[in-house]
């Protein structure tokens, strides 16, 4: 019932954008993935330990949902470009979740670096997802460099604490015409339904499920969470009042 | 010859990347390469040949949010 979401020509199926975990087996993974009703789950590059045996291939798990490969723990333009292309190569995609981290204990993104590197990368051809600061100005240049959307988080990743600034959300829905999808921060289920409900496009999480004590049952949650939220966003909220309106008639009252 | 190898210096026999997974033991699928940060598609993993002191990097996708 509600509208897709489409982003660089490709409509998705869900406005849940999806973690493929951490400290979670791929059995548990693919069942959230799976009840999460998530079209797009993004991964991380990282080297082959060459002194063990490589086990399992995660990407033999995700077989039926699109995959974002991230440059997640990259501290620099170099390594970013470097990790990006490698995912490229390795997932037969041009789309890329840019991460460029500006400090160890916030994770919080370094917005400059952040803006190198998409600059570079949209020039090899890649389509950027890029995390950033919940600034409008940072969105704005991401945008105008051509990102197809942008991806401002609303608290720092893993954290679970919630939107912490609403304002600055919607002051960046008003200002930015392409997607924009709440990147980190989201806990629970009622804050995924108010990102959507402030008019964000999607949300992309991880933390809040595969940390719940049923993973399984927060994917569900979550799933349902998108749902009712871009649903109240697209219906309008009614407008706050400050004093009471009665909900029944008042002619008529029985009274003495 | 000498190269460094995911962020350590390895003696290798290998004369080509192609080479170089087998002498890892490793199915040249689910994994990537690049040599001197450049990717090396994987068309060409028979044809690329290593040099001494090339840095060789071998990824594949781990989980991740």
């Amino acid at each position: 019932m509600n509208s897709k979401l489409t982003i660089d020509g490709v409509e998705l199926g869900s406005r849940l954008l999806f973690g493929t975990g951490k400290n979670v087996s791929f059995d548990t993974m693919k069942e959230c993935i799976e009840l999460s009703g998530t079209d797009l789950v993004t991964c991380a590059i990282r080297r082959v330990p060459l002194n063990e045996s490589s086990g399992q291939n995660l990407i033999d798990y995700l077989k039926n949902v699109r995959v974002l490969p991230n440059t997640a723990m990259c501290y620099n333009v170099k390594d970013a470009i470097l990790t990006a292309q490698l995912g490229r190569e390795l997932l037969d995609t041009n789309w890329v979740k840019l991460e460029v981290i500006g400090d160890a204990d916030t994770l919080f993104p370094d917005n400059e670096l952040t803006l190198e590197a998409a600059k570079i990368l949209i020039k090899d051809g890649f389509t950027i997802l890029p995390y950033c600061s919940d600034d409008l100005i940072v969105c704005q240049k991401l945008e105008q460099l051509g990102c197809a959307a942008v991806m401002p988080l609303a608290a720092p990743i893993g954290s679970g604490l919630g939107i912490r600034n609403p304002t600055n959300l919607q002051i960046i829905r008003e200002k930015i015409k392409c997607p924009i999808i709440v990147d980190a921060g989201v806990g629970t289920a009622s804050e995924a339904a108010f990102a959507l409900e402030l008019g964000m496009d999607g949300v992309l999480l991880q933390s809040a499920v595969y940390g719940a004590k049923i993973p399984q049952k927060m994917a569900v949650a979550m799933k349902s969470a998108v749902e009712a939220g871009r649903l109240a966003y697209e219906a309008g909220r009614m407008p706050k009042k400050l004093y009471g309106s009665a909900s029944s008639p008042v002619e008529g009252v029985v009274n003495s | 010859m000498k190269i460094t190898l995911n962020g350590e210096l390895r003696e290798i026999a290998a004369a080509t990347v192609a080479d170089l997974l087998r002498e890892l033991k490793l199915a040249p699928v689910g994994l990537a390469v690049a040599v001197n940060e450049s990717v090396v598609r994987r068309a060409n993993y028979e044809t690329h040949a290593l040099n001494d002191g090339d840095i060789v990097e071998i990824i594949r996708a781990v989980q991740g949010g």
